[in-house]
């Protein structure tokens, strides 16, 4: 339900938005940045370079005690026996039918410490329904959200421009550490949803400004909320709302690899004897058009649906993810996608629809030319 | 391109705008309309010939986010569309009034003309 623009939450950095021209709209009962100069732009900058997000509306519930590790996993997809600590994991939550209630990352802060990430959407839900099912388990779920500001640091240069602003050593990818960022202890993880390198930063809301000023001074450049979908469409990242929901399974939306069923997490009897007749593929264009959620899909198998669509800003053409048939699933399969009564051409293609560069080398790499010297 | 609205057009409240030139019109979207729907990334003209009617869609523009109906300011038969904008969608940002106009109409009743604001009246309408 759409909140009065007078109730919407808002980000520890709102003045810096506005600051940086943003244009703001309701997202998930708050306010936050949909774009500040383009989403095209925006896009581009964090596949060259490096973006920052203000992701402060997403959630966050801290699972702890002696048995939060049982917890867990009795209400998350993955294996959380296998999260190291320092460790970082993607999962689903699922209901007793299966149905997908949240897709989430959770970090190992300690022993008996757990930190899940959750879609700013769900987080009440998602909060109550671990909550809920915490009796019988010596463990604690609290609502943290409150406690915390997130901002996404992303593209090739992400990690030398947060490095600069950071005392000590950046954790790898799917890994975290606690060190001082712009001078205040600052929870470091090696994950984020572009397909691009980079970290995500989750401080206290007080430090955001701190934090933002000092990366803008590195010349990472604000991304708004646009650009984040369009980055992670392309790098075929689920997106809750859109290609996962209740009424779909994490098989049939190609999360089988996250849900380790004999784990027996909830829902994971239900996923037992799935045998899904969809399956969630990407797919581009092959000539004008843009898809959109909910647009008809006709495929040699029987029909589809489009759960994501947009223009892609790197391949230049309308691309999304589909369920389709599984008999037509296959990358190369010719499609037709029915937007709004124009039937349009597409293919289904591999996934990611566009994957990251490999990195230059270095200006040290003993591989390339030797440099002049000057003095 | 800054804000803004001349005084030689004819407004509808969806935001679009007339230019009126006898019994013949050019339409296009208003300035407020394209920087609420952001960058133009595709368009797709509609058929010559095809009627349009006022108050009704006749066309739509998308932004990388979002798809957007255009209304008819007027009713008419479209006698020209402008083909620029399917290589050049930008244009309808970049020069709302002028290259990035949408369609030529021969209207087929000028009294709908009554109907429309004024440029003081549209800027009065945003403005509420």
């Amino acid at each position: 339900m759409p909140a009065a623009a007078d109730t919407l939450r808002q980000s520890p950095l709102r003045d810096r938005h506005e600051a940086a021209g943003a244009k703001l709209v309701p997202f998930a009962g708050w306010e936050m940045p949909v774009q500040y100069q383009g989403v095209r732009a925006e896009h581009l900058n964090v596949r060259a370079k490096a973006g920052m997000f203000d992701v402060s509306h997403m959630g966050e519930v801290r699972t702890s005690g002696p048995q939060a590790e049982e917890l867990l996993q009795h209400l998350l997809s993955n294996d959380v026996s296998k999260l190291a600590e320092d460790g970082a994991q993607y999962s689903v939550l699922c209901n007793e039918e299966g149905g997908v209630l949240d897709d989430l990352f959770t970090y190992r802060l300690a022993d008996g410490s757990f930190l899940t990430v959750t879609n700013a959407a769900n987080h009440e839900r998602d909060h109550d329904w671990m909550a809920g099912h915490a009796e019988g388990f010596d463990a604690t779920v609290e609502d943290v959200a409150a406690r915390y500001a997130m901002l996404a640091v992303q593209g090739p240069v992400a990690r030398g421009a947060v490095e600069c602003i950071a005392d000590g050593v950046l954790p790898k990818r799917m890994r975290t550490a606690t060190i001082p960022v712009a001078g205040e202890d600052t929870l470091v993880c090696g994950t984020g949803y572009t397909g691009e390198d980079g970290v995500e930063l989750l401080m206290p809301p007080a430090h955001a400004p701190a934090v933002w000023d000092a990366l803008l001074a590195q010349g990472v450049r604000p991304a708004g909320l646009g650009a984040r979908d369009t980055l992670r469409l392309e790098a075929c990242f689920h997106l809750y709302g859109n290609d996962l929901s209740l009424d779909r399974n994490p098989i049939e939306a190609g999360l089988g690899w996250i849900c380790k069923l004999d784990t027996g997490f909830i829902g994971s009897e239900a996923l037992q004897d799935v045998e899904p007749e969809q399956t969630l593929v990407p797919f581009v264009f092959t000539g004008p058009g843009i898809p959109r959620q909910g647009n008809p899909v006709n495929t040699p198998a029987g029909g589809g649906e489009v759960t994501s669509g947009t223009l892609s800003p790197c391949l230049e053409t309308g691309a999304g993810l589909a369920y389709v048939p599984k008999g037509a699933a296959e990358p190369g399969t010719e499609i037709e996608v029915d937007v709004r009564g124009k039937p349009r051409a597409a293919v289904i293609s591999e996934r990611p629809l566009y994957a990251k560069q490999p990195a230059r080398p270095a200006a040290h790499d003993p591989h390339s030319p030797p440099k002049n010297k000057e003095s | 391109m800054a804000e803004s609205y001349p005084e030689d057009l004819k407004y509808h409240p969806e935001h679009d705008w007339a230019r009126i030139e006898g019994d013949e019109a050019a339409f296009g979207i208003t300035w407020y309309a394209q920087d609420a729907l952001g960058e133009v990334v595709f368009y797709d003209p509609p058929e010559v010939g095809a009627t349009v009617s006022k108050d009704q869609a006749y066309t739509e523009v998308e932004s990388v986010k979002a798809v957007s109906d255009v209304f008819a300011p007027l009713s008419g038969e479209i006698t020209a569309v402008n083909d620029k904008l399917s290589d050049s969608p930008e244009l309808i940002n970049s020069d709302p009034y002028g290259d990035g106009w949408l369609v030529r109409v021969k209207l087929s009743d000028t009294d709908e003309l009554e109907s429309l604001l004024d440029v003081g009246a549209y800027k009065d309408l945003l403005s509420s």
